[in-house]
This record gives C-alpha cells, structure tokens and sequence, in this order.
C-alpha cells in the first residue's frame, strides 16, 4: 500500500478510536472492546474499498455493509461520521433520548445499511441483499462483519449454509476473531474454534487476516477476496479487543463497559498521542 | 353447504403469487423446504429464477427476506405458521418489523386444521405473536376470493405483513365479481341487531351459517368478517358494540391474544360490552382429522349457535 494512503488511512483509524470513546463515554454504556477492535477494518471499508456517497447514503448501486456484531455500533457511527454521513457532533448523544444514534444500528441513520444487533441476524439479511444484487446483475458488494462469540448463533450457519448454496460471491463476511466474548474466552464460554475450517466446510473461501490492525495485510486480504468467484469469502481477521487504548487492550472487562472521566481523559490522551506522532 | 365449492386458502396463495409475477416485477418467493405443502411449489414451478428455497431454516430465510427488501425486491417468505411466526418471530420482529422492511410472510398450516400431524404443528399462537410487532399488518382471509385478494393488497402495501392460511379446504363464500379487499376494514357479511359474531378465516362460514339457523329461531345475529386483525377496523366494531350490545368472537386460534383479545381491547376503550371469545382455549391441540378436531374444539356452527343463546339467555 503507498505509504501517504497508508498513513491517512492510520490517522482516521486513530479519529474512529477516538469517535468510540466520546460516544461510549458520553452514553455511559454501550461496547468499546469491540468497536476498537474493528476501527481499522471499518476504515480501510469505508474509506479506501466501498463505493459509498455520503450525500447520496441510498444510491442503489452502493456497496453495503451490515454490521451483524451490531453491539459495536459506536466504531461504525464514528467511521460514517468520519465519512460524512453525518455530524461527528452526533456521537455525543449515542444512546441518549431523542437522539439519532441508537445503541445498535438502525437502518434510519443515514448510511446504516440494514438494523442490527440480535446476534447472528445481519449475515442472513447480507445474504438477502447479495442475492437481490445477483437477481439484478448489479455492480455492489455486501460486507457483513460478525464477533467470533457472535458465530455460536445457529442461524450463522443457515445463513452460511445458504450463502455457499446460492454462490453469493459478492458476498464478503467479516469474522472479528479477538478471542472475547463477554463471559470470557471464546475457547472457554463454548468455542466456535476453528472458525477457518468451519465456514471450509460450509463452502466458503476462507482468508486467514494473522493481523487485522496492519493495513498492508488488510489490503492484502481483500484483493485476496476480491478475486475469488463462485464463492462466498470469510475473512477471519485475528484482532485485538480494545486495540488502541492501553488499558482496554485484551480485557474482557471493556467488552461492554463505558470509561469514565479519568479513564477517558486517559485514552484520549494516548489517542492523541498516536496521532501526533503519525503527523510527526 | 355441500354444493359450496371449496379451496384450501394455501392454494390460493400459491396460485396468487404466479399471477401477480408478471405485474409485480420485484416479488420473489421464499421457501423452507415446505412448498409442496405452502404451495409456492405453483410459484416455482412457473418462475424458477424468482424462487429460492432456503432448507429448512426459518430463522435465516426470515432474514434473508429482509436483506432482499432492504435491496428493494418484495420477498413472499413462505412456511408453515409454527415456524413463521413461532421458531422465527425474534428474526421477523427485529430484521423485518423493527426496520419496517417490504417483507411479506405467506404462513400456512395455522391452526389446529393442521389435523394429524398434532400440536407440535398446530400454531394457535401465531396472530398473538404477530400482532405484538408494531407495524406488522396482519390478515387472516376467509376463502379463496379474499385470500388472493389479501395477496394482492399485501403487494400493494409498503410494509410488512403477516398473511396466514389454513390447510384444510375452506368454502368459498365471496363472488370474485364483486369482492373487494380493503387493507383495514372488516365486512359486514349479515345486518342484525340482537348480537354480533365476528369471525375470522376458515370460521367467517360458520359463523355465516350459525346466523342462519340463529334467524330461523328469531335471533337476529349480525355477522362481521375481520380479515385484517391489524389493523383492526375499531369504526366497525364499535358501532357494532353499539347496535347489538353483545359480541361473539370466534377464530381458529388461541383465546389468548387473537381476535378476541384485539375486539376485547377495541371494545373496552369505546364501548364496553360483553364480548365472549370462542377459540382454541389455554391448551395445547392434538392429532385427528381436521373436521373432527374443529368440532372438538368448538370451532363449529353448531357450538356458535349455541354460545349466541346462551349469551342472549335463549
């Protein structure tokens, strides 16, 4: 990848960490160990691989993106913020009264592609949308991003079960493997392990992403995708929960925990730090 | 009714779905392995490429419906209604009705008309459960007429909207010529002033021909037919709780939450009168013939009739 694009692409990673932050901090709840853990991916989506119009969010022919780990709602806003499907300003009513931004997507927002949240839901309506794509001969891709916890949901595998069936290669699933789940370890709660040889086994062409936060290697991965047909492709990508904030990094404790004052302050700070030195 | 002709309303629904194809460019249909016996099987058999059977997995064929109506096609989402509104209503509430999205639920087999196959199949539970979603339209037809007309009227509709069928032939009892389907708004089928059945699906006939042994004892029943249980046409039976005073709910389903509970809650706010609900009752169906269970169950002209008088002290 051109290092200029690189760097870019790192500083609005930084800005979608930072986005989690404000959002979680100023709602009092609401999931930053997971939306940390996908910042990188959801920018390299939106800002470097979806063909998306922030002043047109329905354009038909748009790439979708379904976030089925829906929970981590606060990176996607920040990212579509940082996009310019809204005001960043927004962020900091998440989950209030009135507001816009609902504590799991809602289809309302401009540039939320489909309400999600109940796990293991938004995969089959990204299957839905892929085949309409097929039906139509259209142009647009459907990503779906789904937690490695989320994937104990049965209805995964019909969704995978159907995916492989219709050969929904414009479809790209998104598993977001940082080993957590709000009981504890994957391999613990009731292990989905191993996710590679399971969607194998189901039809799919499989991409093992060893680093989702290097975005060489994310790059890599999707032109990977990008060439594989007759075939849905799962990208399990090995991330780490809360990346970018010291402190939340790896802890289960942060899957569904706001930070307060001192701890915001804190991350902010080391966001900050990041950034500054990415310009340096 | 012997000369009545009869069409299971799972028939019509098939073969209401391949005639609209043409005009309605954007429908497809979706299946769990049930469409010999949803009878989407008519549907594929005249538009393959439109058709897409999902196995059996009701929770992803729901939400894959979805995901086709966010892309702008009109899904028809088809199985038995256990597995329609009972296995899948989690999905159908949060990926079809929280969203609002243009799906339409084609549920058959409802009720204990299921017969044979027993409880585990018979779903008197469904028009509680859909009626709970809001924004969720749901119709239950009476006959062949209605059902393919509910079929068209549901296209026509941008929303969700649950359709439920029944299994067992029903009479056809509405001349095509002349029907006419309003999303909504309950048919009057018989004036009367002494009390009012309102009924729904494959018991608007035997409420039809309860009133009529009812008149030829001098008990003058008005007859509604509700198709659309919501939303419920309140104008219509509230200006019936008015006239008649009293009212008989009756429909192949539970007694809790159906029909009469959504007449029970109409009438309580505009006009309190009695309102007694004949239905399937806190229990569970069982195996037998369909005509059979139906009158076990009450689910009969005769068992009608008898309720009427008693309510009217007769």
């Amino acid at each position: 990848m051109d290092e200029t694009i690189k760097k870019q692409l790192q500083k609005t990673a930084v800005s979608i960490r930072m986005g989690v932050l404000t959002g979680t901090f100023h709602a009092k709840s609401g999931h930053p160990g997971g939306s940390l853990s996908i910042a990188d991916l959801l920018t390299y989506l939106y800002f470097a691989k979806m063909n998306v119009d922030p002043r047109n969010p329905d354009m038909p022919d748009r790439d979708r993106l379904v976030l089925s780990k829906g929970h981590t709602a606060p990176a996607l806003y920040a990212a579509l913020a940082e996009r310019g499907f809204f005001d960043r300003k927004e962020l900091e009513s998440l989950r209030h009264i009135g507001a816009m931004l609902q504590g799991h997507p809602c289809i309302q927002i401009p540039g939320v592609d489909m309400s999600s949240g109940s796990l293991g839901q938004g995969i089959s309506a990204a299957c839905g949308m892929a085949l309409a794509g097929k039906l139509d001969a259209a142009p647009y891709h459907v990503y779906a991003i789904l937690g490695d916890g989320e994937i104990e949901e049965g209805q995964v595998w019909e969704a995978a079960m159907f995916a492989a069936h219709y050969h929904l290669d414009n479809l790209t699933a998104i598993v977001d493997n940082n080993g957590l789940q709000i009981d504890g370890r994957i391999t613990e709660v009731c292990s989905p392990e191993p996710i590679d040889e399971k969607f194998r086994a189901f039809g799919w062409y499989v991409i093992v992403l060893d680093d989702a936060h290097d975005f060489d290697k994310i790059e890599a991965a999707f032109n990977e995708a990008e060439t594989i047909v007759d075939k849905p492709v799962a990208i399990i990508q090995k991330s780490i929960k809360g990346k970018g904030v010291s402190f939340m990094e790896n802890q289960v404790g942060w899957h569904g925990t706001a930070p307060n004052a001192e701890q915001y302050e804190q991350g902010m700070n080391e966001l900050r730090a990041a950034l500054a030195e990415l310009e340096g | 009714m012997a000369d009545v002709k009869k069409k299971a309303t799972r028939e019509s629904y098939g073969e209401a779905l391949t005639e609209l194809a043409e005009q309605y460019p954007e429908l497809v249909v979706l299946d769990a392995d049930l469409a010999a016996a949803t009878k989407t099987g008519i549907f594929k058999k005249a538009y393959p490429d439109r058709f897409f059977d999902c196995g059996i997995a009701e929770a992803n064929m729901m939400g894959v419906a979805a995901g086709l109506a966010a892309a702008g096609k009109i899904p028809f989402a088809s199985t038995f209604a256990m597995f329609a509104a009972g296995r899948a209503y989690e999905i159908v509430r949060n990926s079809i009705g929280y969203p609002h999205l243009n799906v339409k639920i084609g549920a058959t087999h409802a009720g204990i008309s299921v017969g044979e196959d027993g409880a585990t199949h018979q779903c008197n539970e469904d028009i509680a459960l859909m009626r709970t979603i809001p924004g969720m339209t749901v119709i239950v037809p009476s006959d062949d007429v209605e059902a393919k007309a509910a079929g068209r009227a549901a296209l026509d509709f941008n929303g969700p909207v649950y359709m439920r069928f029944g299994r067992l032939a029903a009479p056809i009892l509405n001349d095509p010529a002349t029907y006419r389907f309003e999303l909504g708004k309950g048919i009057t089928l018989r004036e009367g002033k002494d009390i009012t059945i309102v009924a729904t699906g494959l018991m608007v006939a035997e409420a039809v021909a309860a009133a009529e042994t009812l008149a030829a004892e001098g008990i003058d029943a008005r007859v509604i037919n509700i198709h659309t249980i919501k939303p419920l046409d309140k104008a219509l039976i509230c200006n019936a709780a008015q006239e008649t005073g009293r009212i008989v709910t009756v429909e192949e389903h539970s007694i809790i939450g159906g029909l009469g509970s959504a007449v029970a809650d109409c009438v309580t706010e505009c006009c309190p009168v009695p309102v007694i609900k004949i239905g399937v009752n806190d229990e569970f169906g069982h195996s037998g013939p369909a005509v059979d269970l139906l009158r076990q169950f009450g689910l009969s002209a005769e068992h009608i009739t008898e309720v009427v008088k008693k309510a009217l002290g007769k």
